[in-house]
């Protein structure tokens, strides 16, 4: 067994990977929460003329390119643009490094903000459009008729999509180990490079993803059924 | 009460409504009749400002409503709908309240009681803390006519309310409307239901191919029909 797989080698090693899940979970849920928001501004924005197309060519960049091209330029690219322009063209002298985990943050939240509005925005269309008018027949204005009916029933109906959106935002935050952050993945490359090994830390890593993901996914489901089972 | 003065309207190229004028008369209740797509849904969706018309105008009580902002306009309008269209995320009880907090800036207590007190009477109040869809059709219906009425209109507009239920539960829902007529409240009623419209309406308007034919008292409408094509309209469904 032991030449199959080095448990002993690796086993030190265990605690340090695992609390790289911290902060994984952190940047899925800092994104999933700022996304949602960005998200709800985004279907908001693409309501209203001119508007709409900034919340267009939002969704169409940040969809057509790749996570690692938006994160390099929010990590590598933007501090020296800034640099460029603030200190060395209009002359001040500040310092626009940024942490990873803060390049993180933003990163993850603008990429799934144009994801999560796609969602949210498809939800929208699915509810009965009856409602709407019953809505107007009453004399509902249009905020309380976005607060309390489109936007819940929205929520409803997309719950399962952002569910997936969520799940996938553990998987895709594996990239910021290029950036060094000390997430799961990252964790993986620093044993590797201290005991030589690749193969048992990187099961490791993969059973506390999957695990982990089995977890929110079984907890999706509950959510899902109940959220069913309450209202229509 | 409400006239209608040479309204058109068009869905781009097709005109479902020509040159009607009406005028509806306080505390009666007019049924408007005929086939699918004579314009008759359209008409009453006109009157609370869910279409908008091309050209003519729609007075309430003497007040163009192209002058009104939509707020005020249906203040005084209730709407029964053919689907019913209860919010279906909020309980029986919050459908019904929903409009008193929100339009009539209500508190939460004497909302809840108008509600219940509307509930009541039309005979829904066991189901206050269920969704709509665990209601039957009828209930529903009735829900969404305590919806309405709560708001005390002095107009109600019913679209089709019997259309979409089961056959068993027609009844249920015409004897709530039928409660509603010589009450003080104008209704019009558009409908399939001829023996309803007989025993209800104090008028009667046929309407085909986006103009109105002929109208009526409810007796000699349907006794003494006078245009051919009234005549011919009601000999295939009666």
């Amino acid at each position: 067994m032991s030449k199959l797989f080095n448990y002993s080698a690796v086993e030190p090693w265990i605690p340090y990977i695992v609390k790289g899940l911290g902060v994984t979970l952190t940047i899925a849920l800092v994104a999933a929460i700022f996304g949602t928001i960005i998200g709800i501004i985004l279907v908001v924005m693409s309501k209203i003329k001119v508007a709409d197309k900034f919340s267009i060519a939002y969704i169409d960049v940040f969809r057509g390119t790749p996570l690692i091209l938006q994160l390099s330029m929010v990590y590598f690219a933007f501090p020296v643009l800034l640099d460029r322009v603030l200190n060395d063209i209009i002359g001040l002298n500040l310092n626009f490094e940024l942490a990873g985990l803060v390049a993180a943050f933003i990163t993850f939240s603008l990429n799934s903000g144009a994801y999560i509005s796609e969602i949210i925005r498809s939800g929208i269309n699915s509810i009965d459009p009856g409602e709407l008018e019953a809505a107007k027949a009453l004399g509902i204005n249009k905020f309380n008729v976005y607060k309390d009916i489109i936007l819940p029933i929205a929520f409803k109906n997309s719950f399962p999509s952002l569910m997936n959106e969520f799940i996938t935002l553990i998987k895709e935050s594996s990239i910021i180990s290029i950036i060094g952050v000390q997430d799961l993945m990252r964790r993986q490359q620093i044993v590797t490079s201290q005991t030589y090994l690749y193969f048992e830390p990187l099961i490791i890593v993969g059973i506390v993803y999957y695990v982990v993901i089995k977890i929110f996914s079984y907890l999706a489901r509950k959510v899902e059924v109940k959220l069913a089972y309450d209202n229509n | 009460m409400i006239t209608i003065k040479n309204v058109y309207k068009s869905f781009g190229d097709l005109e479902v409504l020509k040159d009607i004028s009406f005028e509806f008369t306080k505390g009666k209740t007019t049924a408007i009749i005929g086939s699918s797509g004579s314009g008759k849904s359209t008409l009453l969706r006109c009157i609370n400002g869910l279409e908008q018309i091309q050209s003519g105008d729609i007075l309430i009580n003497d007040i163009s409503t192209s002058k009104l902002n939509h707020k005020d306009l249906v203040k005084d309008v209730g709407m029964v709908f053919q689907q019913f269209n209860l919010f279906s995320n909020m309980t029986v009880l919050n459908n019904v309240m929903y409009a008193l907090l929100k339009v009539k800036k209500m508190n939460k207590e004497d909302a809840k009681k108008l509600a219940i007190d509307a509930l009541i009477t039309v005979n829904v109040d066991d189901k206050i803390n269920q969704y709509p869809r665990t209601l039957s059709g009828g209930q529903k219906q009735r829900v969404a006519l305590a919806r309405a009425l709560v708001m005390k209109p002095e107009i109600m507009l019913f679209d089709e309310p019997t259309s979409a239920l089961d056959p068993e539960m027609v009844n249920e829902v015409l004897d709530e409307i039928k409660k509603l007529t010589h009450t003080g409240l104008t209704n019009i009623i558009v409908t399939h239901e001829m023996g309803f419209a007989k025993e209800v309406a104090d008028e009667i308007i046929y309407m085909d191919e986006g103009r109105i034919v002929e109208f009526g008292p409810a007796k000699d409408f349907f006794n003494n029909p006078k245009q051919e094509r009234t005549k011919q309209f009601l000999n295939k469904i009666l």
